[in-house]
């Protein structure tokens, strides 16, 4: 009889308090419906022939289903394998570099001997991080314009011709790996540098009395220990190899239409041709990274759960 | 003021390379250091050079010809520039201020153990992360549902939320609240609001300031919503007005009839190249000087983000 009294009174606390949590959550709730809910649903729209005019809603509804046709439309066109290539290419080559330079960087500035100079050293390789693309756009520009820029002036005045730098699609794979690699230096270490400096000292103590070199310890103590961060970071970030950075590919390219071979990705064409009002394209290839990108995602997740249960996202 | 650092005191001889590697490894930093501050000097001189030395020779590491010029045209034509730093500003604080209550308040409430809906809730704040709608299902809902198009609301509200910032809030609680603090409010007859708004926030200052620094600097780098929902430029933040100005440099003369001089007079005289890149200085300024303070609680953040989320 207690129990049974007791039960009906934890759940009537409970329900008050239920109530009380649940007003609490509402507006994020209403937030997370309206924002990120509602364009789940929305992706229907590249199975329809969409009409832009008029409602959003009926027009969804109304519009009639054309099966696999935008697909079809997508994947004939000669723009599919050049999005795939830039999206997918550009992605495994930063992806190795944000692993590989970061790391290098977090275990040097780890071994410096003046720890304040390696605070200001990092203070200053994260202003990139801190700066929008739109100003890196224009940094950009002050050193690739044809006639002000910089380095143009320099080619000039080392006596070669100047190179309108914004028509010439060979050298902006490089331009772009390293903007990329600029603007995320200093974010890039921050994880590794947080585990480099969480290591016991004491490995390092005992591994010096045994006569081992700084190599030795970078090689035996502190790479070993990193080994999870790193793996992890890198099925995160392999996750998310559907999905590229449109600041980097739409603004720091200015959009040029002659370096459209080498600068444009998924996210890239999904703009454009949305703001050329070409829904059915768009529509399908953002339906094609949403759905890759979900498996890729949940495939890292499920790798990431394997390793470090307390990691994994779910 | 000590010379002698943590390493030759023999203090700290663990884990460091000797003296010749030491300074190697300096100036590689040195270099990496400069490579990623010099880009901005040089805007920085750009902007401070006169636009005649421009015109003759264009752009350089330092100005050839020392000029005020961007700046005075700037601040003397200002309605243009001054709304959009309006914009920028009212967007960043309110959308700041909306962002963190709203990400606060769902973090508490899936990081009570013994909510009902607890389950439901973690849901919706996950599934975002795994699957989204994509570019084009959420244009057309923001701007023809939500009748966001040209509004200043665009620019707030789909940057507010993240789950990502959601999750660093939860663990925040889940890990620093002791639940003796909340039980013992329960017990004391106090709502659930009432123990959110007047304890656990005012306990919970280090995770607000590194939410509200995320979003503050999301909102004042933001340009991408601009682009997508705002065509009338009385709506420009900043970032669009620099936007605009990289692909049309004469859009600064806009306002010519403003300043009593025809339109033609205007661009012909107005300092182009230089006011541009003074407009990209107007926005680095306040996040160059910002970042370095507060950059430790943005590391707090990345840390908990990267582990969990």
């Amino acid at each position: 009889m207690s129990t049974k009294a007791k039960g009906r009174r934890l759940r009537t606390q409970w329900r008050k308090q239920d109530a009380e949590l649940t007003l609490l959550a509402l507006p994020t709730t209403i937030w997370y419906i309206l924002f990120c809910f509602l364009p789940m649903f929305g992706i229907i729209i590249a199975f329809k022939n969409f009409k832009i005019s008029g409602g959003f809603l009926s027009n969804v509804v109304n519009s009639p289903w054309s099966g696999f046709k935008n697909f079809e439309f997508l994947f004939k066109s000669n723009d599919a394998w050049i999005i795939i290539r830039n999206t997918l290419g550009y992605n495994i080559i930063f992806i190795i570099l944000h692993i590989v330079i970061p790391v290098a960087l977090a275990l040097m500035i780890g071994m410096l001997h003046n720890r304040r100079a390696g605070k200001v050293y990092q203070t200053m390789m994260f202003l990139p991080y801190f700066l929008s693309w739109v100003v890196v756009s224009a940094v950009g520009w002050a050193f690739l314009s044809f006639d002000k820029g910089i380095v143009n002036q320099m080619l000039v005045n080392m006596g070669s011709e100047p190179i309108n730098w914004y028509m010439e699609p060979k050298y902006w794979p490089y331009f772009l790996i390293f903007m990329n690699v600029w603007k995320g230096l200093g974010y890039g270490m921050v994880v590794y540098l947080a585990t480099i400096t969480g290591i016991d000292r004491t490995y390092y103590e005992a591994a010096v009395i045994d006569g081992a070199s700084i190599w030795q310890q970078t090689r035996f103590i502190t790479l070993p220990l990193m080994k999870l961060v790193i793996v992890m970071m890198f099925i995160l970030a392999v996750g998310r190899i559907f999905y590229t950075d449109f600041g980097l590919f739409f603004q720091v390219p200015r959009d040029a239409n002659s370096l459209f071979n080498v600068t444009t990705t998924i996210d890239v064409l999904v703009y454009k041709q949305l703001k050329t009002a070409t829904v059915g394209m768009a529509s399908a290839a953002a339906f094609v990274q949403s759905v890759l990108g979900c498996i890729t995602i949940l495939t890292a997740n499920w790798i990431v759960r394997r390793l470090d249960p307390d990691s994994a996202m779910i | 003021m000590a010379t002698r650092t943590a390493y030759e005191s023999g203090l700290d001889k663990f884990n460091r390379p000797g003296k010749g590697v030491n300074v190697i490894f300096n100036l590689i930093f040195i270099l990496l250091a400069l490579i990623c501050v010099v880009p901005m000097l040089v805007v920085l001189s750009i902007s401070l050079s006169s636009e005649e030395s421009i015109r003759q020779t264009g752009y350089h590491m330092f100005p050839t010809a020392l000029s005020g010029e961007a700046y005075g045209y700037i601040a003397q034509q200002g309605t243009m520039i001054l709304r959009a730093l309006g914009v920028s500003l009212f967007v960043t604080i309110v959308g700041t201020v909306l962002g963190i209550l709203l990400t606060t308040s769902m973090g508490y409430v899936i990081s009570r153990p013994n909510y009902k809906l607890k389950g439901l809730l973690t849901w919706i704040v996950f599934i975002p992360m795994i699957f989204n709608g994509g570019l084009v299902s959420s244009y057309y809902i923001n701007a023809n549902l939500l009748g966001l198009k040209d509004s200043v609301w665009a620019l707030i509200l789909p940057l507010a939320v993240s789950s990502f910032n959601v999750i660093i809030c939860k663990t925040f609680f889940k890990s620093t609240i002791p639940d003796g603090l909340i039980e013992s409010a329960e017990m004391d007859g106090a709502g659930q609001l009432r123990i959110f708004f007047s304890i656990i926030l005012p306990i919970s200052l280090p995770v607000i300031a590194t939410i509200g620094l995320f979003l503050c600097f999301a909102y004042w780098n933001d340009w991408f919503q601009s682009m997508l929902y705002i065509n009338n430029q009385d709506l420009y933040s900043l970032q669009a007005l620099l936007n605009n100005l990289m692909s049309n440099v004469d859009a600064l003369a806009k306002n010519a009839a403003n300043m009593g001089v025809s339109y033609a007079m205007l661009v012909a005289t107005m300092p182009k190249e230089s006011a541009r890149m003074a407009v990209a200085i107007v926005i680095v300024l306040p996040v160059a000087f910002a970042y370095p303070f507060f950059q430790r609680y943005f590391i707090s953040g990345l840390t908990i983000g990267a582990v969990k989320g």
